[in-house]
């Protein structure tokens, strides 16, 4: 790899799900495999391992199961983070179990991602997980969704059959917010159309997933409209140099900003220019989405973490009552017209349950209106009322500003993960 | 049309330094844990540019074996003075002497092992609610699955398959008294992803992991720096060689590799074609295959 052209590469974050048995850590160790990513020193131990179990081939799901129980009961549990780079790109994979009771896991494992790769087995077609994962990686608002239809090798590499699944989860995702949608026909245990195009599949005119994960157009996944600066932390530095300066620092959520922008404080309303965005290298002339920077005020106005910097004529809405989708995470069920903490961009408040809506069948997307506790790993509508305004965005518009958890007070445990609608 | 888009250098700085911030606004005293290794020094680098005109407002805090090579030594007292930081201490000597923990002996003996008591020692002592480190997932297998945000409680113990769901980048740093955080800002990132960024960033290293020439030895394949912390046996002649080091921890544990990359373009270039991992040269890792697991849940880093 060239030194400089890797000082040119982009991040794509992506997840996989599939279900049990899929070859979901097949395919990952054969991306990782065949990308040259796995060292000889992490083979050597897997072939081992995969010895000493008596396993015919080296076992390439050992190297994404990191946990002694995971490898002893041969499942994973928890989301694993794995990590490739292309001369072209970086890979984040956010590897979540496809058991039922770890729907949490594929949520939180697809909430930073730009793609999310889907597996179906070619032999059972479109099943109730598939939909389950559809559905998750549409309300995530994942950009990018990859269709990769494995096992074609036990299916003779049978066009039919991959067209008949194609079809299946077209007629499905048209009902979802997916924007964009491929196809892939692949055998992970063999490597077909995984990094290189399969010789089995001659029928198949499209492009490996590598290909794909290399080249989709990734550069539209944040917002850059909207202009939207959660303070994250005042910096002072109350030295010599630097008596006067006050700098508002924090990672941009939407939008482009530059010195001289006209920008108004929220939620005080307050209206000042910016002066000037400062990282430690010097002033840059422009800071966009999702950038790490300071800006600095023409006015000496009270600004302080959980304040949003936008721009005077695009406003977030600010509202106490709020809708949002939830999934919930822990084993006590969330409580109707109970009391949780939120957390939302900079922002800690407080909320109560007003109101479910209705739960959502995640298997066929039919809302449920007569049973309305909702429990790990079910997805439902709510409404909450927060003790002061939020300044948000639709999810759908701004992941950044549209996304809130809700926290146990008791335990401290993040129990919520709310879409705002 | 100008094209936003950050190189993935830019974005996992812009997460880190988003991360550090959210240290610094979420506990009343964290620490940033340093040992002079090159994980912390770019997360010590890039806590410089999140506080930026201001000090970094946390002090620095290294667990010493006081099995160390003295460059790392030399370099940490240099690089605290010139950054104007706070350095706080945490001996592993001193816990041996006042007998909280028992040395190991033989041939293989370290105190890699021993520093989680004096860790979460120093994290009592000083009441630290966080503690900060550069430990990377792409590490370890069990360091894999880390969390951000990694709670601990009050025995300092991490239990793995009860982790809280970290999403997008909302950090729960909410814990009762007597718990505490470790906070990872460069989970994202690989060795390459670090060495190409002090090549960019022009940061400053100790000289160990350049090529020099070392004496060394060679133990069950490892490449070992002589040093007065470890018995050579009879049959492991001290040689001369050309090496240097891919990770530094305790010397006792911490091995080589033969290599003539003097600059950190050449070390580059070794990383991109190297085909073993850089904690292989590790043994504390070798141990067992959940030696990393089991360390960290007793609260190892």
């Amino acid at each position: 790899m060239e030194t400089n052209s890797y000082l040119d590469m982009e991040l794509l974050r992506f997840s996989t799900a599939g279900s049990v048995d899929d070859g979901k850590s097949t395919l990952i160790g054969r991306l990782l495999y065949d990308s040259k990513s796995i060292f000889q020193d992490q083979y050597d131990a897997i072939e081992e391992t995969s010895r000493r179990k008596g396993e015919e081939n080296v076992n390439l799901a050992l190297l994404t199961d990191g946990l002694r129980a995971e490898r002893e009961q041969g499942i994973t549990i928890d989301v694993a983070y794995r990590y490739f780079a292309t001369p072209k790109r970086k890979f984040i994979i956010a590897d979540t179990p496809g058991h039922i009771q770890y729907t949490r896991n594929m949520v939180t494992g697809s909430s930073t991602s730009n793609l999310s790769i889907i597996l179906v087995d070619a032999r059972h077609g479109v099943v109730e997980q598939t939909c389950r994962h559809t559905f998750i990686s549409s309300l995530l608002g994942i950009p990018h969704v990859v269709f990769c239809v494995n096992k074609m090798d036990l299916v003779n590499y049978s066009e039919e059959v991959y067209l008949k699944i194609k079809n299946d989860l077209e007629a499905f995702s048209s009902k979802l917010n997916v924007k964009d949608i491929h196809f892939v026909p692949i055998s992970a245990l063999n490597g077909d159309n995984v990094v290189n195009k399969s010789e089995n599949m001659d029928w198949y005119q499209g492009s490996s997933l590598m290909y794909l994960l290399e080249n989709i157009h990734i550069g539209s996944d944040y917002n850059h409209i909207d202009c939207r600066f959660p303070v994250q932390y005042v910096i002072r530095p109350q030295s010599e140099k630097y008596h006067d300066y006050r700098g508002y620092a924090g990672r941009i959520a939407g939008g482009i900003f530059k010195p001289g922008d006209k920008v108004a404080v929220l939620p005080s309303g307050f209206t000042s220019s910016i002066k000037s965005i400062d990282i430690m290298d010097g002033s840059l002339s422009e800071a966009f989405a999702p950038m790490s920077v300071t800006i600095t005020l023409d006015d000496d106005i009270d600004v302080s973490r959980g304040d949003m910097l936008v721009r005077d004529n695009n406003r977030p809405n600010i509202n106490q009552d709020i809708d949002i989708m939830i999934c919930w995470l822990n084993e006590k069920k969330m409580l109707l017209n109970g009391k949780y903490a939120v957390k939302h961009t900079s922002n800690d408040v407080r909320c109560i349950i007003k109101e479910v809506k209705y739960k959502i069948n995640i298997n066929n997307l039919h809302r449920i209106e007569d049973d309305k506790e909702v429990n790990m790993n079910e997805i439902a509508r709510i409404s909450i009322r927060t003790t002061k305004p939020l300044l948000y965005d639709k999810y759908i518009n701004n992941r950044f500003t549209g996304s809130l958890i809700l926290i146990d007070e008791g335990t401290n445990e993040t129990v919520g993960a709310g879409m705002i609608i | 049309m100008q094209s936003y888009r950050l190189t993935h250098l830019q974005e996992l700085e812009a997460e880190a330094i988003y991360v550090l911030r959210e240290v610094a606004s979420q506990f009343e005293n964290p620490a940033l844990l340093f040992s002079g290794g090159k994980d912390s020094i770019i997360v010590a680098h890039m806590a410089r540019k999140a506080f930026w005109p201001a000090k970094i407002p946390f002090p620095l805090v290294h667990v010493d074996t006081g099995h160390n090579f003295p460059e790392t030594i030399e370099f940490r007292d240099q690089y605290i003075k010139d950054i104007d930081a706070t350095l706080i201490v945490g001996s592993v000597q001193k816990s041996i002497d006042e007998g909280k923990v028992i040395e190991e002996k033989g041939y293989s003996a370290s105190r890699n092992i021993l520093q989680t008591v004096t860790l979460l020692d120093t994290i009592e002592k000083n009441k630290f609610d966080c503690a900060m480190g550069g430990a990377r997932r792409d590490e370890e297998k069990a360091r894999a699955k880390e969390r951000f945000f990694s709670h601990r409680d009050e025995f300092g113990q991490w239990d793995p398959k009860n982790q809280r769901p970290e999403l997008w980048n909302i950090f729960n740093g909410k814990k009762n008294i007597g718990e505490h955080f470790r906070v990872f800002p460069i989970s994202n990132w690989t060795e390459m992803d670090v060495w190409q960024y002090i090549l960019q960033e022009k940061i400053q290293i100790p000289s160990i992991y350049l090529a020099h020439e070392r004496d060394v030895f060679v133990r069950d394949g490892v490449i070992m720096s002589t040093t007065d912390f470890i018995q050579q046996r009879e049959t492991e002649p001290t040689i001369r060689m050309k090496v240097r080091f891919r990770t530094i921890g305790d010397a006792t544990c911490t091995g080589a590799v033969e290599s003539d990359a003097d600059t950190v373009e050449k070390v580059i270039e070794e990383v991109a074609a190297a085909r073993t991992t850089e904690r292989g040269t590790r043994s504390d890792d070798k141990r067992s295959e959940a030696a990393m697991e089991d360390r960290k849940k007793e609260g190892y880093f």
